[in-house]
Order: structure tokens, then sequence, then C-alpha cells
């Protein structure tokens, strides 16, 4: 049973959704209802499913757990596993799961389509987090696409058709030159599975390839290949832009998913691959990833100060966001590691929440200008403390998880390099500024607009998916140990072998 | 003709007796009136005969002093070719009863080509491929042309007849100049000739050859005809064009390069490598602007073959796979999708535009769904099957050292999903126009559902036709 509890929880919520295909006929109230009803407790089972998972798990084990390996095509195995470092992402998955679908329990137009596309979509994500052979996960990655394009594309906003082309076409170009990346690696390495690789040496010797010199030589190529992928899903500053296009005019539901998860694929895909298998590369190119994090963040930031909608704020500080993840993964200390996987969970949580705070209001307004609102505090109060403490936590207020990520990472790239974590400490200022500069505009002050004096508080509902997001953001700000434990033997393990990679004397030279 | 000859000739003696009987009998018993009957009982002899190769002979034969090879590769490719026309014509025959236009030559004709495709996957000398080519050709040119009263479809098969017969003439020429400089036809003859020097007319007469044969797989720039036949023929002919035919083509390249010019890959293979690149470029970029479905399929065709030749290029066992398995998936996924479009109707008329897709999936759901399935795995996006026979010819490519071309590829498979995603797009994104109809008639509706399922459950080992294709590959490639 334990041996077969990854590929179980993997592969529950497709199951779910295949019988929701199959089985599940009409279309009236009482079938939307069932659908809703299945996909919960499926998404909720999955979840409960994964707790098992944590409690088996033992963080002092810093190789793979839960390994389940068999043949499949082309000499490829299928092979899932978890570690210290991704089993939290596993976590967060399920964990969320079951509040997105809750929190799309009022959709009306084709309700058993949209379950379909959420229990795929979980089935795929958590494939990524597991599966241990290149194909596999590249398999889990790319099929990712089709369920988030179509969510978009269907249930989304009035723009919807440009977004989930761009989300597609911008991602997929990405993933493919990884898929180039990854044949290459299997014609070096002669496997795919990613715990040898991980152990493989890749040439890293400076090479002429049609007339240009490329220092690191075949690491460089395979880190820029796989690089180009990651950093579109990341996504990190200058290809980003269909973040903001996708998160407006997808669905609630759908920006919770793509905020709170989709994008840690990026930053998972970095500590799973660019800093174990490449890391002469990835010391070599830290400096272009320091500076394109930090101009993320304050760019971004400033970005993020002239919208006028509300959800394209968040997608920007979410951008900003994750520059701080990709600055303390590339620092390569235990703090930055640590920091990093922190603040993509606590981000998964925060920016979850705050996707689903617009969403509160968009249900009841239907329009996300920040404009229409005003003065919300004098008919929802429940709703202007749930949004301040959202607000607060994205800040990075101290006693929220936001502030533990922002902060170790800042600690771990400080060691690295000063001039970046000056830059980057801006960007804690500057959220700040957009951040409750919008809560100003849209809760505070008086109730003046017309169209908002009938608005009413959040449900019974609304009120209980906030409850769970709330307690892990306090839980993870205030005891930051419980994840710190989880995840800090195996980045010590992932931080001892990317040092022990490198040529005598480079080491050195990074720190300069 | 000994009787161990007549043995490894017996499919295709067998084909050609039907033929002719079919035709003696439709003559007799009036006209069209066995239509119908012939054209089951082709589709079954196709696939009895599929199944009799495939597991009755074994081991590597030849026939007429090498002029007609039997080996694993040639079966995998005639059980290929016989399954895709058994499937084409079953679909057809509502299609063309309905419209008038099941007359008893469609499945004899069908025959006759399934025939000629037979002899060119089978053939060890260049008069047994030439013979084999144009048996194949003639009887399409007047499928092609099977509407008379349809300028479009007359159209279609003049086009197709000229640029055809130009082909074969390049290919004649390239035939002709190949034997004046080995001094043989036969291909093993070809490859013992080869030691040392290279004749710079031998050399010619292998790209005029080749240029033939790109002809006939529609790899771009011999191209041009594709767009223009498929969209005029009847949709039937259309499918039938895209499936079997192509892998006829493809599978004679490979023995020809294979077999008759094996000692020096590095010559052909750079042509190859070149055809595949301007294929898979083009047919990505043309079918973005494209309205009817079925030109969009014939770029589609076009930038699919761009991949098969990736594998081809590499002269490699892996290569030579990576081609079969490929071409085997992409005849499904054309089965599958021609499938679906044989069904498009409106007003009880056929039509083809895209954009009468709009909203497909609020009136049919399931047959949606199978599309997407479809489109997607066409595009290449996993977990769908196409995706592995992308994967293979990339990895063939690698594996041989040729990184810019696995680059190529993936790019153009990026510009490639776009045209793929707008179907997806208007099935339920669209906004409600003038919708089509769908209707089908059993068998459309099961082979397209049955495709689509293949496409998604193939993930799990693709049916097992990895080693299949292995052991066809190891037999031509020595």
């Amino acid at each position: 049973m334990a041996q077969q509890l990854l590929s179980i929880i993997t592969f529950l919520p497709l199951v779910a959704a295949a019988i929701l295909a199959l089985f599940l006929r009409g279309d009236d109230a009482a079938a939307r209802q069932n659908a809703k009803w299945l996909a919960m407790f499926a998404t909720i089972v999955t979840f409960l499913a994964s707790l098992f998972l944590l409690a088996e798990f033992d963080p002092s084990n810093t190789g793979f757990q839960f390994v389940v390996e068999k043949p499949w095509i082309l000499g490829f195995s299928y092979k899932m596993g978890v570690d210290g470092i991704s089993i939290l992402f596993v976590m967060l998955t399920t964990f969320l799961m079951p509040l997105v679908i809750w929190s799309a329990w009022e959709v009306e137009t084709r309700v058993k389509e949209y379950m379909i596309a959420f229990l795929v979509l979980e089935t795929l994500m958590l494939g990524v987090f597991c599966a241990l052979d290149l194909v596999l996960f590249y398999l889990f990655f790319e099929a990712g696409l089709i369920p988030m394009f179509l969510i978009i594309g269907i249930w989304g906003g009035k723009e919807r058709i440009y977004a989930a082309f761009k989300f597609f076409l911008y991602t997929f170009l990405g993933s493919v030159l990884m898929l180039v990346a990854m044949i290459a690696m299997y014609w070096d390495a002669g496997t795919t599975d990613i715990v040898k690789l991980m152990t493989h040496d890749f040439a890293h010797d400076t090479i002429g390839v049609a007339g240009f010199t490329i220092v690191g030589g075949m690491q460089t190529l395979l880190f820029l290949a796989f690089f180009a992928s990651f950093a579109v899903k990341m996504p990190m500053w200058p290809v980003h832009t269909w973040l903001p296009d996708a998160h407006v005019q997808a669905p609630t539901a759908g920006s919770v998913v793509l905020a709170a998860i989709l994008l840690k694929m990026g930053g998972y895909g970095f500590l799973r691959f660019s800093l174990p298998m490449f890391p002469v590369a990835s010391d070599l190119l830290s400096p272009m990833v320091f500076w394109m994090s930090a101009i993320a963040i304050v760019y971004t930031s400033l970005v993020a100060l002239a919208q006028s909608d509300m959800k394209k704020l968040i997608a920007y500080s979410s951008v900003a966001h994750m520059g701080y993840v990709t600055m303390g993964i590339f620092a390569a200390n235990q703090q930055g590691i640590d920091g990093a996987i922190f603040q993509m969970l606590s981000h998964g949580f925060i920016s979850g929440a705050l996707f689903l705070c617009v969403g509160v209001i968009y249900d009841r307004m239907h329009t996300r200008e920040i404009d229409a609102y005003g003065g919300l505090v004098n008919r929802m109060p429940h709703y202007a403390l749930v949004f301040m403490f959202f607000t607060m936590a994205n800040v990075g207020l101290p006693g929220t998880s936001g502030f533990v990520g922002e902060f170790l990472t800042l600690m771990g790239i400080f060691q690295v390099n000063t001039w970046i974590a000056a830059i980057a400490a801006t960007g804690v200022i500057l959220s700040a500024a957009y951040a409750l500069w919008l809560y100003r505009r849209v809760v505070l002050g008086d109730l003046i607009k017309e169209a908002l004096k009938s608005i009413t508080d959040m449900t019974t509902r609304e009120k209980a998916i906030f409850a769970p997001l709330i307690a892990m953001t306090l839980i993870l700000g205030i005891y930051p140990k419980a994840v710190t434990d989880i995840i800090g033997p195996s980045v010590a393990q992932l931080v001892t072998d990317y040092h022990a990679a490198l040529p005598v004397g480079e080491a050195d030279v990074a720190l300069h | 003709m000994t009787s161990a000859d007549f043995n490894t000739v017996l499919p295709e003696v067998i084909l050609a007796l039907f033929a002719m009987l079919a035709l003696l009998g439709a003559v007799y018993t009036g006209k069209d009136k066995l239509a119908s009957a012939i054209t089951w009982a082709t589709a079954g002899l196709f696939v009895a005969l599929a199944l009799w190769i495939g597991l009755a002979a074994s081991g590597e034969r030849s026939a007429f002093g090498g002029m007609f090879i039997d080996d694993p590769f040639a079966r995998f490719a005639k059980i290929v070719i016989l399954v895709s026309s058994a499937a084409v014509l079953m679909m057809s025959e509502a299609y063309m009863s309905r419209r008038g236009l099941l007359r008893f030559e469609f499945p004899i004709l069908v025959t006759l080509a399934v025939l000629g495709m037979c002899m060119m996957v089978s053939a060890g000398d260049l008069m047994a491929l030439y013979m084999g080519l144009e048996l194949q050709s003639l009887s399409l040119y007047v499928v092609a042309a099977l509407r008379r009263d349809s300028i479009k479809s007359t159209e279609a098969g003049l086009k197709y007849f000229v640029l055809g017969a130009l082909s074969s003439g390049l290919l004649l020429y390239g035939a002709s100049l190949v034997y004046g400089y080995a001094g043989t036809t036969l291909f093993s003859g070809i490859l013992s000739t080869l030691g040392g020097e290279l004749p710079l007319g031998l050399l010619i007469g292998l790209v005029f050859m080749l240029a033939g044969l790109a002809f006939k797989i529609s790899a771009a720039p011999f191209h041009m005809w594709t767009p223009d036949v498929y969209e005029g023929s009847p949709t039937p002919v259309t499918a039938f064009f895209a499936t079997a035919p192509k892998v006829a083509a493809m599978a004679l390249i490979a023995r020809l390069a294979q077999d008759a010019f094996g000692a020096i890959p590095g010559q052909w293979g750079q042509v190859l490598a070149a055809l595949a690149v301007v294929s898979m470029f083009l047919g990505a970029v043309a079918a973005i602007g494209q309205k009817d479905i079925k030109r969009l399929m014939a770029y589609s065709s076009i930038a699919h073959m761009g991949y098969a030749l990736i594998g081809l290029s590499t002269g490699t066992v892996e290569g030579v796979q990576a081609m079969l398995v490929y071409m085997a998936i992409y005849v499904t996924m054309n089965v599958g999708t021609f499938a679906f479009i044989l069904s498009m109707e409106r007003d009880g008329r056929p039509v083809t535009d895209i954009a009468g897709l709009n909203m497909f999936s609020k009136t049919e759901p399931l047959k949606a769904l199978a599309l997407l399935v479809l489109m997607f795995s066409l595009a290449g996006v996993p977990p769908m099957v196409g995706f592995f026979g992308k994967f293979y010819v990339l990895k063939a490519a690698v594996d041989a050292g040729m990184v810019w071309l696995a680059v190529a590829g993936a790019v153009a498979s990026v510009i490639g999903a776009f045209y793929y995603l707008r179907i997806v797009f208007f099935m339920y994104f669209g906004s409600p126009t003038e919708p089509v109809e769908s209707r089908m008639v059993p068998v459309q509706w099961a082979l397209m559902v049955a495709v689509a399922a293949i496409m998604l459950v193939g993930v799990v080992n693709l049916f097992g036709i990895e080693p299949v294709a292995r052991v066809a590959a190891e037999a031509l490639v020595r």
C-alpha cells in the first residue's frame, strides 16, 4: 500500500474525472450538483491520502522515498518518488484543490467539464512533482497546458481567446526547447532516470559552436534550454507577459490554480534540474538570474502600481514575488533555497487567497476595475478583514508566512551578492506601496458608488474557504520550522552536492 | 515463375485477382449495383490480408531474382497500408452512396492502388519500383477526378496527373542515370558498385529520384499539388490520399535509400534533412491561414512528412524505426480525423469550412472531445500518442548527432500547434454562427472514437508497436 501511495494520490483525481466523463449524463441542476460533489469528494480523499504520505515521510532521509518504478515504452520507466523538496509541493496541491473546487461552487456553465478539467489538472500537477523520469516529467509538465488552455478559453473573461493562445504558445515554446535538451541529456548520460542524472557529470569544458565560444560547454546549453521553459513558467522578467493576460482572463478558480500551483513548477524545475544537474552552468549564469530577478522585483512592482485592474495588479505582484524565489534558488545556500521553497509555498496560500478575494467581489459586481469600488468596509466588514489580512501577508508582515520567505531569500542572497540584496529589498517597500494603495482604494473610504450600496458581505461558504488559508498563512508565519524541518535535510544535501560539483576555485569566484 | 516466387507474391496476386474478378462481376451485373458490396468486400479482404501477412509470414524472402523483397520492413508497411485503406473504405461507403458517388470503380481502383503500394514497399529493383509507383499513381489520378460533374474535382485530377507525370518523369530520368552509371537496376547491384570514387552522374540520378519521390510524399518544395488536390477531391479520396500512399512512398524512399544507396548515407541524408526542414516549416506556417479543413489537413500532412523524413535522414536503425512508428501513428490520427471530416455537413451538403465548427462542443460534446484529442495529438502535445511519434524522430535525430534538425523540428512543432489549436478554439470558445451538423454512420463514429481512445490510452505502451518497428527497421538497415 505504502508503495503505491504516490500513484494512488496522483491518479485518484484522474479516475474521478473519468467517472464524471463516462457516467454522468445530462446537464440539469442535479447533474451539476453531482459533478461538484464528486469532484469535491475526490479532491478531499486525495488530500487525506497525501496526509498519510506526510506522516510516513522521513525528513532525515535525503533520498527519494515512496519510490515506484515500472518499465514503460522506449526503454523509459514509470518512476515516481518524493523527497524533502517535492513533498510539500504535493501537499500544497492536494490542500488547495478542494478549496479551488469549492470556490467554483457557483459556476453554472458546463459544470461537468469544468470539474473534469480541474481534476485532470490536479493529476498532472501532482505528476510533475512526483515524476522521477525525464520523459514522465515532461509528459505531466506539458499535458498540464491542455486543461489550463481550456479553462481559460472556455470559462474566461472577454479577452479569453487571446490570453489562452498566448499562454499556450509561450509555455509550449519554452517546453519544446526543454524537450530537445532532455533528448540530448539522454544521449549523453544514457538514462532518463532523474536520480541517476543528478549524479551524472555533464561536460562543462568550454566549446566552440558555429563560431561562438560557449563557456561551460554542454552544461550551459542544457541549462539555457531548461531555463527557457522554467523561466516562462515561473515567470521571470522579461518573459512574464503571458501571466497578467492569463490571470485576468482566467476564471477565479483558474487564477488560483495558476498562481498557487502552476507557477511553482518553474521553481521546482530549477531545484530539481538546473541546480543539481548543471551546477557549473548554474554557477556561471547565476549573475544573469540575479539581475533578472532584481529587475523583476523592482520593475514589476512599479508596473503593479500603475494597474487599474485588480487581478492584473496581483498578477504583477506575483511576478515580483517569484523574483525572490529565483534569486534565493540561485544563491545556492541553505537560507536562500529554504527561503525560496518557503516563499513558493507561502505565495501559494497568499496569492491564491488574494485571487479568491477578487473573485468574491467580482461575483457580485462583475468588474475588476479598481475605480469601480471604494468604501467596501461599510457594507462588507468581514471581507475587509480577510482582504486586509492577505494584503498584509502579501506585503510580508512579520507573523505571516510572506515575511519568512522574503527574509530568508534576502538573507541568502546577501551572502552572495550584496548589491542584488539591496535592490531586492526595495521591493519590500514597493510591495507595501501597491498592496496598501489597492486596499485603500477598494475597501476604505466612504461608500459613494451607487452600485455598491446593496453589496452583501461574504457568505458562509466564502468565509469557510478562506479559513484554512488564513490558518496556514499564520501557522507558517509563526512556526516556520514546520516547513524547514521537512525541507532542511534535502536542501542541505542539494547545497553540499552543488558546491562539491563546482571546480575548485570557481566557488570562490561566485562570491564576488 | 517458380512456386517459391509465386508464394512470395501471393498476397499481391490475390489482390490483383480480386480486382479483376470484382471488375468482371460489376460489369456483368449492371451499373453500380454491386458497388456497396464490393466496397465492403474489399475492406474485408484488406483486413484479412493484413492479418495473414502479420501472422503467417516470417523471415526474409525475395522473388524474381531479387526484384521483389518480402521482409519485416515490407510487411510492416503493408499492414499499415492495408489496414488504413480498409478503414478509409469502410468510412467512405456511406458518404459516397449518400451523394451518389459510389461507383464500383472506386473500390476497384483503390484495390489496384493498394496493389501498387504493396509492390512499392517490396521493390528490390528500379523497374519494380517504377511499376508499383505507376500502378498506384494512375489509380489515384482517376479517383481524384471521381466526381466528374464537379469542376474542382476534375481540376484536382488533372493537376494531380500533370504534376504526378512530371514527377514520374524526374524519377525515370534519375533511374536511367543510376542505371547508366551502376550498370544494373537491382538495388543490391547498385549497392555493390558504390565502393570508392562516386561518379557525379550517379549522384545526379539519386537526386532526381529523390525529387520524384518527394512529389509523392508531398514534401516541400514539391508540395504544390497537395492543397488543391486535397481540397478538390471528394473527401473519401482525400482521406485515402492522406494515409496509405504516404506510407508507401515513405517506405519506398527508405527502401531505395538504404537498399540501393545504403553505403553513402551522407549523400541522401542531407537532401532528406533539407526536405524535412522545409516541409516542417512550410506546413506549419502555411496552414495558419487556412479556412478549409481539407486544405489545412493538406498542409498538416506536409509538415508531418517533414517529421517522418527527419527519421529517415539519420540513416540509422533508430531513424527508420522512428519513421515507421511515426507513419503508423500519423495514419491512425488521420483516419480518425477524416472520419469526422466525412461527417461534416450543412443542410445535407458536405462542408469543410473550419468556421462552421463554431461552438461544436455545445451540440456534440463527445465528438468535439474526440476531435480535441485528435488535434492535440496531431500537434504533438503529450500525453497523446502523437507526441511520442515526434519524440521518436527527434530522439533519432539527436542520437545520430543531428541536434540542429531536432531543434528545427521542435520549433516547427510550436508553430504547428497554433492551427490545430484554432480548431479546438472554434469548437470550444467560438461564437455560434452557421453551425455544421455531423451525421455519422456507426462505422465513422466507431473509428473516430476508437482512434481518439487509442491516442489517449497509447501512452501506456504504444500497443507494442515499438519492438515490431524495431525488427522491421533492423531488416532494412544493414
